[in-house]
């Protein structure tokens, strides 16, 4: 059997010759099914056209009316060495997302230059779009030599010119090849015509690219695509991006900052036992103990973590007419984790024409440049320099992909000027002075089912004993630490994270903090569970629908029933019921003292003096 | 040597897991030839033994008994989630397409019928770029308009496996995760996995079905290959295209492009 597959692309200036080259190529090597040949005389004849090797590509109509390229497509053909994809990327300015999809599937690129014109503007971008996407391996094709009587002089003026501009990307391309690509010189076999030139012919050229391969001694990098829950199996699926895992490994999940141990590699099929999967590798793994881990993370060994960020400088191209713009926010996705990010700073907008830069306030179609982006959330990632895959992305803007950037920069979140200052003041010392532990006990349910109540209730009846404790009711936060965010997803899911890293703050200071809020969504909680650690405790106060909405002590079901609010938990809005919850207070069946008499059980227990007398240590996972 | 199978198959896994995951509704459409029944294996693959969406086949009933015999009979064995939806007639095709064509446009309408009333949002499809020209263009998530309509001129950048996964209201997606296999390497996955293949395949008589379609439409092609590794070998000495025995494709110059624009698979 041949040899593994190789992808190409063919990138130029519009109507340098890329498509007839590749006709050529596919000619010229035998890869062209029976009677194809006579089908493109047929159509060059019926547009009154001599022979054109284009309409071997160009497969739609338009295409091969107006004699351009539209979009990109790929097409298979084989050397004695081995199978080659070409994908033939359209020059044209206004479908460089075309060029780009095409070019960034490429192992290697010819860069196809007409002897006569030179280098031109598409030309040049389409090199250091190249070298973006992270295509090293390039040969330049100086086309239509026939035209210029096989010059040598010629070959020479725009070689020198594109070897001069690749050199400054740092591009070197490993051959020039002098060729005609309508009349198939230096293609497949050497032309007499140019006795002066001795480097390879273009098949000569191809058949010495190498693939490019994904190394598996690089750190390991695991994003999660998705979760399965198959019976009462977790599943975590997804691609090794780079380096290697094993079974038996522990692995850290960033940015959450779990950590789990490796128990399986799930296989459909398989009559036999996988115990490691490398870069490239598509996996499922079951691990030792359930952790928060979700689509978006990152697995890593701890001694060779993604870097987490606020912060991060990236070089980006832009694709879209509506430009980017300064201070405006759009979903920035590195491999499978999605972060709303700001533009900060506009750094430098490059000039492809002679690679200078100039710092501005927008970003226009077409044009590189590189800029500063900030994120609410921490972001772990890594320089696009050191492991590409999970140091480039896309931007999006509502339904679309508007870029491209890579990360050349990314500011360590933890060596920012936030370090952290250690306490003197150890938690032990301050739950021995209070006489009970501090922790998060976080109230979920329906509106209606007692929460607010019993919240207040158990402050009280603590604050009596003499406990520090405090109530962060839901309602309250939102007219002040939360005011200015509604209730939409995302609004929803950052409510519930500042409360839950204010409810951190005041466990770390000591307090036994009552967070009394709805939180619908178990996704939400688990990142609350997260920030919360090992001191967080989860309580369902659970009431029948039909209950709380009896009872509806603010009469917010009537009017979300009437349609006054939209997406009203429980009527038009969904509530995810824990699946683990420490305690499950049921407000329908027991009535408002032996509910909190429960609660109180479970404080005294768990927080309460008792809890200090046990000798287990303090152990807080973040 | 695999070792680009193994690349194939993880590739197609990881779009299905992306399309599971971003797609709300999803089903994939199986035609019961070759690369669907590889499609079928690669879900299996990718959720574990359960493919968690259904299968439908756009019927014309214009198919081989064979064809029908071994839809039933996976559908049963993999316990698959079958939806069979019957195609319009041919009387209510486009009138402006050549005939042969027309009949092929039958499975369109099918389609749009299944996707009426929002049903779907996303539509899985084992075609490949090796396939035909105009495939060859095509995107992994390729967006249509609520007509099921392919805009070629204004495809979506798709690059470094970030696929187009948000949509405006009433367009639904068609997700293509064969796109980068051949003819090729769709045999010698199915060797090499065993996976089940409808007999009208293998030569008899001096002749087999190369791709598989409507008995009025699809030809059987001059070929002894009795077994898989006859094909493979077959394969790589031919210089017959794979459709050579749809009779619609050859019909005029632009049939096929005029069937995709609108919406054929």
């Amino acid at each position: 059997m041949p040899n593994s597959q190789l992808r190409i692309v063919i990138v130029g200036h519009v109507d340098h010759g890329k498509s007839t080259l590749i006709g050529r190529l596919l000619n010229d090597t035998g890869s062209l099914p029976d009677g194809k040949v006579e089908q493109v005389q047929e159509m060059s004849r019926k547009r009154g056209m001599p022979f054109e090797w284009a309409f071997v590509m160009d497969a739609l109509q338009a295409e091969r009316d107006q004699g351009i390229t539209i979009d990109t497509t790929q097409i298979h053909f084989k050397t004695q060495q081995r199978p080659y994809v070409i994908i033939d990327a359209p020059g044209h300015t206004e479908f460089l997302k075309n060029m780009v999809t095409g070019a960034s599937q490429a192992d290697a690129a010819l860069l196809v230059i007409d002897a006569g014109e030179g280098a031109l503007e598409q030309s040049r971008r389409h090199a250091f779009l190249l070298h973006l996407l992270g295509v090293r391996q390039v040969a330049v094709v100086i086309n239509k030599m026939d035209r210029v009587d096989f010059a040598q002089s010629r070959y020479e003026t725009v070689a020198h010119e594109i070897k001069e501009y690749l050199a400054e990307l740092g591009l070197f391309p490993k051959a020039v090849i002098p060729i005609s690509a309508r009349h198939g010189d230096n293609i497949v076999t050497r032309t007499d015509q140019a006795p002066w030139y001795l480097g390879p012919t273009v098949i000569e050229q191809l058949d010495s690219f190498r693939r490019q391969q994904v190394s598996p001694d690089q750190p390991l990098r695991f994003p999660l695509q998705d979760v399965y829950k198959p019976g009462d199996r977790r599943i975590l699926a997804g691609r090794v991006e780079s380096g290697r895992l094993k079974v038996g490994d522990t692995l850290r999940f960033a940015p959450g900052g779990a950590s789990a141990t490796v128990v399986s590699i799930e296989a459909w099929n398989n009559p036999n036992t996988v115990l490691d999967a490398q870069a490239g590798q598509s996996i499922g793994v079951t691990l030792d103990k359930r952790i928060f881990a979700e689509r978006g993370h990152i697995a890593h060994h701890a001694d060779s973590a993604p870097t987490l960020t606020h912060k991060l400088s990236v070089r980006l191209f832009w694709l879209v007419s509506e430009p980017m713009a300064l201070g405006k926010t759009y979903t920035l996705k590195i491999a499978t984790a999605e972060h709303r990010v700001t533009v900060e700073q506009v750094t430098a907008v490059i000039d492809v024409e002679d690679l200078s830069s100039t710092p501005g306030k927008a970003v226009h179609r077409n044009e590189v440049a590189e800029v500063v982006l900030r994120s609410r959330s921490p972001i772990a990632v890594d320089l696009a320099g050191d492991l590409p895959r999970t140091g480039r992305g896309v931007l999006i803007d509502g339904n679309d992909v508007v870029g491209g950037c890579l990360v050349i920069e990314a500011e360590d979140a933890a060596a920012s000027n936030l370090t952290e200052v250690s306490h003197t003041v150890s938690l032990d010392e301050r739950a021995a002075a209070n006489g009970h532990k501090g922790g998060i006990l976080w109230m979920t349910g329906l509106s209606g089912a007692g929460k607010s109540t019993l919240a207040m209730a158990l402050e009280r009846a603590l604050f009596d004993r003499g406990w520090q404790t405090f109530v962060l009711d839901g309602d309250n936060v939102r007219n002040g630490l939360n005011a200015g965010l509604g209730f939409s997803p995302d609004d929803r899911a950052e409510n519930i994270r500042r409360v839950a890293e204010t409810a951190k703050l005041f466990a770390d200071a000591g307090v036994l903090v009552i967070a009394s809020l709805i939180s619908p969504l178990r996704a939400d909680r688990a990142r609350a569970r997260v920030i919360g650690g090992d001191r967080f405790h989860e309580i369902h106060v659970s009431a029948d629908l039909a209950v709380c909405e009896e009872r509806d002590p603010k009469g917010l079901y009537k009017k979300a029933r009437a349609g006054d609010i939209p997406d009203f938990t429980g009527v038009s809005a969904p509530y995810e019921s824990p699946e683990a919850a420490e305690l499950v207070i049921d407000t329908g069946s027991l009535d408002r003292s032996e509910a909190l008499a429960q609660l109180l059980d479970y404080v005294d227990e768990t927080f309460g003096k008792n809890s200090l007398k046990s000798g287990k240590e303090l152990t807080y996972v973040i | 040597m695999s070792a680009d199978l193994d690349q194939l198959e993880s590739q197609s896994i990881y779009i299905l897991r992306e399309a599971y995951n971003r797609i709300d509704k999803l089903a994939m459409l199986w035609s019961i030839g070759k690369d669907s029944n590889a499609l079928l294996w690669l879900c299996r693959k990718a959720f574990f033994g359960r493919i968690p969406f259904p299968v439908v086949q756009l019927d014309t009933a214009m198919e081989l008994p064979e064809v029908y015999e071994f839809r039933d009979r996976i559908t049963k064995e993999w316990d698959l989630d079958l939806i069979v939806e019957q195609c319009p007639p041919e009387e209510e095709m486009d009138q402006t397409l050549p005939p042969l064509t027309r009949a092929a446009a039958r499975k369109t309408e099918g389609l749009k019928n299944l996707l009426r009333g929002n049903a779907y949002q996303g539509i899985m499809v084992g075609i490949r770029r090796d396939e035909q020209a105009t495939r060859a263009k095509e995107r992994v998530f390729s967006p249509r308009s609520l007509e099921g309509d392919w805009d070629v001129k204004d495809q979506p950048a798709e690059f470094w496996d970030h696929y187009k996964t948000r949509f405006p209201e009433g367009v639904h997606v068609r997700i293509h995760p064969l796109l980068a296999w051949t003819e090729l390497d769709i045999w010698r996955y199915s060797k090499r996995e065993g996976i089940p293949i409808v007999p009208l395949y293998f030569a008899r008589d001096g002749k087999r079905y190369r791709s598989l379609g409507e008995k009025n439409i699809t030809f059987p092609v001059d070929s002894t290959a009795s077994t898989i590794d006859e094909i493979i070998e077959e394969l790589q000495v031919t210089r017959v295209p794979e459709r050579a025995g749809r009779a619609m494709d050859n019909e005029s110059e632009d049939s096929f492009e005029r069937l995709r624009s609108v919406g054929y698979m």
